[in-house]
């Protein structure tokens, strides 16, 4: 499959880089530790919260400059004209994306497992789902067009870090007000937090079935959403 | 049989017509050169019939598709060369080379035999494992021409090959595009060479202002010029002579070399200066470029 040479090459160019790969594992780790300090928070609770993390921002991580990038290294007209379509570029980009979410998990996992946390395993199909369903969301940040990689990143981090305090990884959205419940009910992240916590044994705020149909419904709708705006923003690149 | 069909095609950016009606044919195994001045409206037309843009109006089809509707089909036996663009500097010769061939779909033994072929000729085989960072523009170019044809292309669209190249990647280029017409494909050359227009086309199309406003062989343009001669002259030295200098060289273009020559003699003789050289030529391909273009301007 075509998609699979793209996700290829993403994965040597990319996400090979020394920095890519310390930078994913850093970040969630020490917004972790930041939040964990001095506060008592049960153990389970900040799991899955770093399992959550960790996933979110691996896979949105790389997957918004790919496109800036290659416009930018003048790769990009190139690649256009091979007998591939733009979907085909698009799936190929969200596969690497989600192979780097879904390997950086193993990180939490480990320490969840270290400090004595038994995990259902279902996580292991949450990470699967939501790694697809955020390497979507990472790639509509690049569908404005700019091939400055440094604006979509401006761009994605508007968007990432409010999106981790809405998403109940450090408050439960139980204690949410109103507001913050609308909120959380939009984005996705709050549904594989949920995800996680059932996975930790803790009470989940929807039914587990509804997290992962949720979630699928998003990654369709960010899919869909990705490929027509990339579309329109990739002939602007060249 | 016409490879390539381009039907009355227009196109527009912002408003600014940028192709008004454009229509030709290029035939199986020609080398189509397509020439004009900067801004014309060259890597428009290549993006329009390779897939990348859409035309506003009129039809164009490469290899009997619709390159409008059925853009991936008409590109499975293309290969393009586009005016700006690079190979991925952080992967080496071979995987760049691999990349493109598992785009173009093919199985792992065909590419890997055709990529070992094309690597030896265009001789950057031994630095196949290198990333491409370390290539110069010639070596990086050579490995975008091995990628285009790693498909064993019926059609190749060729954006200004050689420009800016060193003279021995140039010339590797423009021998292996004889040799792909030799071999049967149809090569679609843009170039602001004249020399090499004129060495390698069958035929050529010349675009000013989004319209074509020649197109034949290249004799048939040159004799566009309509007759006239090229008359190159040498002195011992430093005159003010009225004529196009190249070079050391005098050239005045006339429809009566004798009338030029004797005068050029009685210049010499009243200035007192000696004539080292003089001979007439026909005019180039490039004479008759500048020309055309002046005409319709
Ligand atoms: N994507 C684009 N947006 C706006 N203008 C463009 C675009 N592409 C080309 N043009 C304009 O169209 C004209 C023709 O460009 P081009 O086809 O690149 O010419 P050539 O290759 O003959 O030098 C130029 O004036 C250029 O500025
Ligand atoms: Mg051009």
């Amino acid at each position: 499959m075509r998609a699979l040479a793209i996700a290829k090459k993403d994965i040597l160019i990319y996400y090979s880089k020394g920095p890519v790969v310390i930078f994913g594992i850093l970040l969630p780790i020490f917004l972790f530790l930041a939040f964990w300090i001095g506060r008592d928070l049960p153990l389970n609770f900040l799991m899955a919260g770093l399992i959550a993390m960790t996933v979110f921002f691996a896979s949105t991580s790389v997957s918004p400059v790919v496109a800036p990038w290659e416009g930018q290294m003048r790769t990009l007209e190139r690649l256009l004209t091979y007998p591939i379509d733009v979907k085909t570029i698009i799936l190929g980009d969200i596969i690497a994306s989600s192979i780097f979410g879904i390997l950086l998990s193993a990180i939490p996992l480990a320490i969840a497992f270290g400090v004595g946390i038994s995990v259902n395993p279902l996580i292991i199909l949450g990470i699967v789902v939501s790694a697809v369903c955020f390497s979507s969301l990472g790639l509509l940040f690049s569908a404005y067009p700019s091939n400055i990689p440094a604006t979509v990143m401006m761009i994605s981090a508007l968007v990432r870090f409010p999106m981790i305090f809405i998403s109940g990884i450090f408050i439960p959205i139980d204690n949410l007000p109103w507001l913050g419940k609308i909120l959380a009910f939009l984005s996705p992240l709050t549904y594989f937090t949920d995800i996680a916590r059932f996975c930790v044994g803790l009470k989940p705020f929807f039914p587990v079935y509804t997290d992962f149909a949720v979630l699928i419904g998003y990654t369709t709708l960010l899919f869909v959403l990705s490929v027509k705006l990339h579309e329109k923003a990739l002939l602007k690149r060249i | 049989m016409a490879v390539i069909k381009v039907e009355n095609i227009e196109k527009s950016f912002n408003g600014k017509r940028v192709l008004k009606g454009i229509s030709f044919k290029v035939r199986k195994g020609e080398i189509f050169g397509y020439l004009g001045p900067n801004g014309a409206g060259k890597t428009t037309t290549v993006r329009i019939l390779t897939g990348l843009i859409r035309p506003d109006k009129g039809k164009a089809f490469v290899c009997g598709y619709d390159v409008a509707k059925e853009p991936i089909k008409a590109r499975e036996k293309v290969g393009v060369l586009p005016e700006v663009s690079n190979v991925y500097p952080d992967l080496t010769a071979w995987q760049n080379l691999m990349l493109a061939s598992q785009l173009y779909g093919l199985d792992k033994k065909t590419a890997e035999r055709r990529g070992e072929k094309l690597l030896k000729e265009f001789g950057i085989y031994d630095v196949r494992n290198s990333k491409v960072k370390a290539f110069s523009k010639g070596m990086k170019q050579r490995l975008m021409f091995c990628m285009a044809l790693i498909c064993n292309p019926d059609v190749i669209f060729l954006d200004e090959p050689t420009s800016g190249l060193d003279v021995a990647s140039a010339r590797m280029l423009r021998r292996k595009v004889l040799e792909l017409r030799d071999e049967g494909v149809t090569v679609f050359l843009t170039s602001h060479n004249m020399d090499e227009v004129d060495l390698l086309c069958d035929r050529v199309a010349i675009i000013k202002d989004g319209k074509i406003i020649a197109e034949d062989t290249p004799d048939g343009i040159k004799e566009l010029v309509g007759g006239s001669v090229a008359v190159e002259v040498r002195f011992d030295r430093e005159v003010d002579f009225k004529g196009e200098k190249v070079g050391d060289r005098y050239v005045v273009y006339t429809t009566d070399p004798n009338e030029t020559i004797c005068k050029i003699v009685e210049f010499a003789k009243s200035r007192g200066v000696r004539i080292v050289s003089i001979n007439t030529r026909s005019p180039s391909l490039e004479d008759a470029f500048l020309k055309i273009l002046g005409e319709v301007a």
